[in-house]
């Protein structure tokens, strides 16, 4: 009996969750829309059938619509100043411009969340080195430093990695210190050693989950954020260089043609600017939703 | 802890900051780059390689150069630009200021618009001000700002003819750059303002409602502007060392705008070793610089605050 | 009769226990100063009875309380647990003390993963000692519940749609899980509404009743200790001034601090207020590196020229009734 109640009620739960998640409107279009293209982006060969660099000189800047020549599909977002598709190039430029979000993100994530929870754990020294730095670098001028990193690397994906991820970590790190500083002293964690749970279950069992919703809501906001430093730094010619190409990349080629084909230009911007706002939207969203005491109020 | 002392600690902070930056540069560029690859021209022999070496200081060991490096750093010379040939202070001292002001002027609007907007839209909420207020942080926050620059320049230069599309000269040549610029922060203040203003809005109608009288209205009226205040120095003061230390490089590149930005970007592309190091000097300063003004008028602001 | 061989009478026993916190200590200086949370403390507390500690906020009963759960390390001294120390137990040993030994806190709602549903806080206990799992642990889950006075039914319902005094009884059903003997209840009554405050003790009362509880209840308040306590240590500053039998205590004070605290109690006469004015004036010391001498001393009205020099120790002034203080005082003020 007991037992059925269980299951029925957390059934109820998971109900309500989508509710609420459904009600949240804006994060659910959020998620939709990303999920599309994301799925676009990544299947990039079903949706268009033409190449990123293949050009055609003699389609060179086309408006959105035109027709595509000798028997290729219309060229939906026009073409660029070499004839190139716009729309394909969006999509496998998104590859690059994602991968970068992504991965700068995950290294800081990784570098900060250790640095910041053994700087809260031992505290002392280690602490006051690790913050030390933090405060240093958060005074220093990071975007400044990652542009040179870039340009004495070479540019490239790779070295734009390298230089973002001297920014991406501190935030992460300040998170993850105090988080673990409020942990340390939680009754929580005093009530799990009370009634005899071991320290490694405490951490894996308690504190972890519990510091997950605003380390999760930190990464997806920081991801978007990445994406447009990315989307920057390529349009200064400081990121992924051609053949390869990227959101900001087509920007930066794009914008001498701006007066007579503003499609090479609006378009990337607005995939961009949407794909931000998405991952804004569903960031607010983890934490309104996951935050235990944010929501019950 | 008196005010002296806390500025003292904050200028140690800062030569602290400045110390550690520079040499970082120094070493990194140095260690992994060379200047010579990129100064001369592929064709150049060995022995034209040698002498701009040794023109250069680049034989002598690192621990020599960083020395010589930092006594003249000390004095304010940073040494010869390499690419404009004269003093990088006079270089510096020539793109700075006009950056400084753009950004100002940038600051300025995004303040002029947000904080009306944001009062009149806590207090009439759902209304279309309301909703323009929530598109106009959503457009800020997101769209990449030398896009917004663009667009910009297309429709008020280009399809318009209201304002020139580059270069510098007439107050005119400000507006769009400045307007480009003050997206983000007015984005970010509006709803800063916005926010504090409904939380306040809501504890006042609940004293009206208590009947406790005008004067608790107006002292909650004082307390949400000193919180819109606080949050909003902070915010403003932290855009601002963004944008002065590169991020406006974007946006005045769109506008062909001879900025520090821009300079920025040109250093870092030429490899002019001297004046990156001047450029990473000034930049760590006026950042440094700047949160001690934001702490400062955050005690004005907050007189619970002590250092 | 705090001595060797109450160590083996009793169920807790506490002999010079001390905890300091380093405070300051800099990047490249150690800790320059202590907290002396708890300094010197002996006392002990017999099966089935309440030890109730007493003092202002910051005399280091919090401390105590978590020093003699064994979920601080201390500094110096012993605590023994049915005679053995339980700062010598091996692992096992440990973990079976956690069995035997609870904490009800102030906030319980504070010490519950909130994440989790009440049947899980309650049941944590039972899963993590392998005692009991699948239908049985719901069921001594539900079993608790009931004991504590909550429906069963809530075990599927999240801790933040209970009220206050609901949450604390989850608390308590937590901390009763295991079937402990000793319970130390840390202000388990302070951060509640009154309305609620006389059923949480009753059942508290009743709970050492039926399951033959120890307690060691830690307040602030001393009409809730009276109510409650068999017997009373009285704590200042970390060192404990005053300890014996609840009617002793009230009867003959012989501490100028318990008289203090016990004159600060509302008194329902306005002609008797300025009672509590005279007795308790100046401020508490800091217990960072206290002076040497009674801490009471710069407080006490009888405070004389030793008190500032030397550190009284705790003696048996009258059977069973220990004070730390040199002068010869006993309370004279009514107390109803």
């Amino acid at each position: 009996m007991a037992k059925k109640n269980t299951i029925k009620n957390t059934a109820k739960k998971k109900v309500t969750l989508w509710k609420r998640f459904r009600n949240n409107k804006a994060a659910l279009i959020a998620c939709i829309v990303l999920i599309v293209l994301l799925t676009m982006i990544f299947a990039a060969s079903v949706f268009t059938s033409y190449n990123v660099n293949t050009s055609d000189l003699r389609a060179r800047l086309s408006p959105p619509g035109t027709p595509g020549r000798a028997g290729n599909s219309n060229h939906i977002l026009g073409t660029d100043q070499l004839g190139r598709d716009l729309f394909a190039r969006l999509l496998y430029g998104g590859r690059a411009s994602l991968r970068v979000g992504f991965t700068v993100t995950v290294i800081g994530a990784i570098i900060g969340i250790v640095l910041g929870l053994s700087a809260g754990y031992f505290g002392g020294w280690t602490d006051m080195i690790i913050m030390r730095l933090v405060d240093i670098w958060s005074s220093a001028p990071t975007l400044l430093i990652a542009m040179t990193v870039v340009m004495i690397m070479g540019p490239g994906e790779g070295n734009l990695i390298i230089a973002l991820s001297i920014a991406s970590w501190t935030l992460f790190c300040r998170m993850a210190r105090s988080q673990a500083l409020v942990m340390r002293n939680s009754p929580m964690v005093e009530s799990g050693h009370a009634i005899g749970v071991s320290t490694p279950q405490i951490m894996s069992k308690h504190v972890a989950p519990n510091i997950l919703s605003p380390l999760v809501t930190t990464f997806v906001i920081e991801t978007a954020h990445f994406i447009n430093a990315e989307a920057n730094l390529s349009f200064l010619g400081f990121g992924v260089q051609p053949p390869d190409t990227s959101w900001g990349l087509i920007l930066g080629e794009g914008r001498k043609y701006l007066v007579q084909a503003p499609w090479i230009v609006i378009y990337p911007g607005l995939v961009i600017g949407i794909t931000v706002l998405c991952l804004n939207l569903i960031g607010d969203w983890i934490r309104d939703e996951f935050d235990p005491l944010a929501v019950k109020h | 802890m008196g005010m002296g002392k806390y500025i003292l600690q904050r200028l140690a902070f800062t030569i602290l900051v400045v110390l550690v930056i520079s040499i970082l540069v120094f070493v990194l560029t140095r260690v992994v780059g060379n200047p010579v690859d990129i100064l001369l021209p592929l064709t150049a022999t060995t022995e034209q390689r040698e002498l701009l070496t040794k023109q250069l200081g680049l034989d002598r060991p690192m621990i020599q150069q960083l020395g010589d490096f930092l006594k003249s750093a000390a004095t304010l010379d940073f040494g010869d630009s390499w690419t404009q040939r004269r003093p990088s202070m006079e270089v510096i001292f020539d793109y700075l200021p006009i950056s400084a002001l753009l950004i100002l002027c940038a600051m300025a609007i995004a303040v002029l618009v947000a904080f009306p907007l944001g009062i009149i839209a806590a207090y009439k909420r759902g209304s279309l001000l309301d909703r323009f207020l929530t598109v106009l942080s959503l457009v800020g926050i997101c769209m990449p700002p030398f896009w917004i620059g663009l667009m910009l320049m297309f429709f008020f230069a280009v399809k318009l003819g209201w304002l020139p599309t580059s270069g510098i000269g007439t107050w005119k040549h400000f507006i769009l750059p400045a307007v480009t610029i003050s997206f983000r922060p007015m984005g970010n203040l509006a709803q800063i303002v916005r926010y504090e203003m409904t939380q306040q809005l809501g504890e006042m109608y609940a004293i009206t409602a208590r009947a406790k009288g005008v004067r608790e209205i107006n002292l909650l009226r004082k307390h949400a502007l000193k919180n819109i205040m606080t949050s909003s120095i902070t915010m403003i003061g932290n855009d601002y060392c963004k944008q002065l230390g590169g991020l406006s490089a974007a946006v005045e590149v769109v506008y062909g705008f001879p900025g520090f930005g821009h300079l920025i970007k040109e250093t870092i592309q030429s490899m002019d070793y001297p004046l990156l190091q001047a450029e990473v000097f000034f930049t760590a300063v006026i950042v440094c610089l700047i949160n001690l003004i934001v702490d400062i008028l955050y005690a004005a602001f907050d007189p619970r605050i002590r250092y | 009769m705090i001595n060797d061989e109450s160590i083996k009478k009793s169920l807790v026993s506490v002999r010079n226990i001390k905890k300091y916190f380093p405070v300051g200590g800099g990047l490249i200086s150690k800790a320059k100063s202590y907290v002396h949370a708890v300094d010197d403390v002996s006392l002990d507390i017999y099966t089935g009875q309440t030890l109730g500690v007493v003092g202002e906020s910051g005399c280091g009963k919090t401390t105590m309380g978590r020093l003699v759960l064994k979920l601080l390390n201390k500094t110096a001294g012993e605590i023994y647990f049915k005679g053995e120390d339980i700062y010598k137990y091996n692992k096992q040993q440990a973990k079976h003390f956690r069995t035997k030994a609870q904490l009800i806190f102030q906030d319980s709602f504070s010490s519950f993963d909130s994440r989790n549903k009440i049947g899980k806080i309650v049941g944590e206990p039972l899963v993590v000692h392998n005692v009991a799992k699948g239908q049985e642990l719901e069921d001594r889950v539900a079993g608790l519940l009931r004991t504590v006075g909550l429906k069963p039914e809530l075990m599927d319902e999240y801790p933040y749609t209970l009220a206050a005094g609901q949450k604390q009884c989850v608390g308590v059903a937590r901390s009763i899980a295991l079937y402990p003997e000793f319970i130390v209840a840390d202000e388990p009554i302070s951060a509640l509404d009154v309305s609620v405050r006389a059923m949480m003790l009753n059942l508290l009362k009743d709970l050492q009743k039926s399951h033959n509880l120890t307690y060691m209840f830690i307040s602030h308040d001393i009409r809730v200790v009276r109510w409650l306590s068999s017997h009373i240590a009285i704590m200042y500053v970390g060192k404990l001034v005053e300890y014996a039998e609840t009617p002793e205590v009230f009867a003959h004070r012989l501490h100028p601090y318990t008289e203090a605290l016990l004159t600060a109690v509302p008194i329902e006469d306005p002609t008797l207020r300025h009672i509590k004015c005279e007795i308790l004036l100046g401020e508490v010391p800091s217990p960072v590196d206290p002076p040497p001498g009674c801490r009471f001393a710069p407080r006490c009205f009888l405070a004389n020229e030793r008190c500032f020099k030397e550190d009284p120790q705790l003696e048996e002034r009258r059977p069973g009734h220990w004070v730390a203080c040199f002068e010869d005082f006993e309370g004279q003020a009514e107390i109803s």
